[in-house]
């Protein structure tokens, strides 16, 4: 594996009282697809926040590029290379498709290197040129969801941390969005960091998986080998198998507890 | 006719403070109460840079703006970002609080007595019969320009942008690396110096005294309700709504109604059409 671009040991993360994260501790390689898989409530989107300064751990560190980023203010750790695009899209509603995409861009000086992401931007996205002087707000989820990945590209970030990307997608537009996801991370070596609910899509996406329960890390391994797991398979993916008897076992407990 | 122009004049600097607290209010969620101290401060700043040191109007006017633009900017940086988060009550006695220290202040500073400001509109013009007298010209005009120059900064500016998406969406700003903190007292800055500029617009026509500020600020909030809290064209027209009913009220209404009529028509408004003029309900996509 190579080395780790972004490195998350044993944080810990508190809403309140209420700890949210449990020493968790990853690997992102260069170049990579992780993902991080998990229920609801598993504290995905908050190691997401965690790593992208917006919350601030009670221990552990995150090493992005060999310097610790952990409790530093989320315009900084952008401004060092990564791209958070938040569960929700996010997009600015009253701001023109354009106007957001060059939002994305605010760190930026070149305006020559803006203008052509900008023109990659809408190559991978035609929908977007179409509606580059229509109001954000007006744009559908999906095209919503795009304008999202493509604002955070325009900052030219060495990672991308993808919240749920999927969420409230229909299936077709989803398998759109993962196609590009993976063309940007072959074509332009944009390494991401992608959390989902859908273990389907994230693990054929992903090349390495991290799975999470309440705040745990609970499996770790390369994506090929995740999907044959008999755990992943039931309760992440729904493939019931019938057991000997030719009954399905309600009781069944997961393994790794 | 001249009601008609009196009425816009003070209309304009209603609208240019209720500018201000949309302003603040759509960035940070804050209710600034203070602004018309603030206003105060400008005419005073002013004030003082012309008479007691002698210098050029204008030159009082850009010092006066900048000064209290800057103060805005710190007292964001130094006072209420520290109560960010806390609830709304606590911000709303805060300001109230500063304005009341800032009225203080002033008396310490400049004494409590009325003063004249004096400017280069004193003139008239006679057009057809109605007179037009440069102040209250000045600052219909006064407020024109301001109007403009903030549009095309907020259209047509990075940063100007910036702050729009700010305050749109704090969180994802923050995502796109905008120094949403710098952006806040920016916006402090800007609010504190349009109403630095209201406040020497306005000041030969009601005179500098340290409450200038009190029964403006109120008929802006007004306007600023009129206008659909959160509207900027709302705010201005709603602030030239507010000056123009005031006016004609106290000419043609018996005594009194100049100033409870702008409040009536407020509460006519809220009853008819709750969300303001140029109101606009937001709705989220999912």
């Amino acid at each position: 594996m190579a080395e780790p671009i972004l490195k998350v040991s044993n944080i810990e993360t508190y809403y309140g009282p209420i700890m949210a994260i449990r020493g968790v501790s990853f690997d992102v390689p260069k170049g990579s697809i992780v993902t991080i898989l998990g229920a609801n409530g598993a504290g995905k989107t908050t190691v997401l926040k965690t790593v992208s300064g917006v919350m601030d751990p009670q221990k552990g560190s995150v090493v992005f590029d060999g310097r610790e980023i952990q409790r530093m203010d989320p315009d900084k750790v952008m401004r060092l290379g990564i791209s958070h695009v938040p569960e929700g899209r996010e997009v600015f509603p009253f701001l023109s498709v354009r106007e957001n995409l060059n939002m994305g861009a605010y760190t930026r000086r070149d305006a020559d290197g803006v203008a052509q992401d900008l023109e990659t931007v809408f190559g991978y996205f035609p929908v977007l040129k179409a509606r580059a002087e229509q109001r954000a707000g007006s744009l559908s989820g999906g095209e919503q969801q795009m304008l999202a990945i493509s604002r955070a590209l325009m900052a030219r970030p060495q990672v991308i941390l993808l919240d749920e990307p999927s969420l409230g997608l229909s299936p077709k537009l989803v398998k759109d969005i993962f196609e590009i996801v993976v063309r940007i991370n072959r074509e332009r070596g944009v390494t991401i960091l992608l959390v989902e609910q859908n273990a389907n899509m994230a693990l054929q996406t992903a090349d390495y998986g991290y799975v999470l329960e309440v705040g745990r890390i609970v499996m770790a391994d390369t994506c090929k080998r995740l999907m044959e797991k008999e755990d992943i398979k039931e309760f992440y993916l729904g493939i019931k198998e019938e057991s000997a008897r030719g009954k399905r076992r309600w009781k069944k407990r997961k393994t790794w507890r | 006719m001249q009601l008609t122009l009196n009425g816009l004049a003070v209309g304009c600097i209603y609208g240019l403070v209720a500018l201000g607290f949309v302003l603040i209010y759509k960035a940070t969620e804050l209710v600034n109460f203070a602004q018309g101290d603030l206003l105060m401060l400008g005419a005073f700043v002013c004030y003082m840079a012309v008479v007691w040191w002698g210098l050029d109007y204008w030159v009082g006017f850009l010092i006066a703006v900048v000064a209290v633009g800057a103060f805005g900017a710190l007292l964001d940086r130094v006072v209420l970002r520290q109560v960010i988060g806390q609830p709304q009550f606590a911000v709303v006695m805060l300001t109230i609080g500063l304005g009341a220290m800032f009225r203080t202040f002033a008396s310490v500073t400049w004494g409590s007595e009325i003063y004249t400001l004096p400017t280069p509109f004193s003139g008239v013009w006679t057009v057809g019969g109605v007179t037009l007298s440069h102040q209250y010209l000045s600052i219909v005009f006064g407020t024109l320009l301001l109007c403009g120059v903030l549009y095309a900064f907020f259209n047509h500016t990075r940063i100007g942008v910036a702050m729009q998406a700010t305050s749109q969406n704090q969180l994802a700003a923050y995502y796109m690396g905008i120094p949403v903190k710098l952006i806040f007292s920016l916006i402090w800055a800007i609010s504190a110096g349009v109403a630095a500029a209201a406040g020497i617009l306005l000041a030969p026509v009601t005179l500098i005294d340290i409450n200038m500020g009190l029964a403006v600020a109120l008929k802006a909030f007004a306007a600023a309700v009129l206008g659909g809290f959160g509207s900027i064209p709302g705010a201005l027209m709603g602030g030239i709504v507010i000056g123009l009913i005031e006016l004609y009220a106290g000419a043609t209404l018996p005594e009194g109604f100049k100033d409870t009529a702008p409040y009536i028509v407020l509460l006519i408004m809220l009853i008819v059409r709750p969300q303001g003029l140029f109101g606009t309900m937001a709705r989220k996509k999912v």
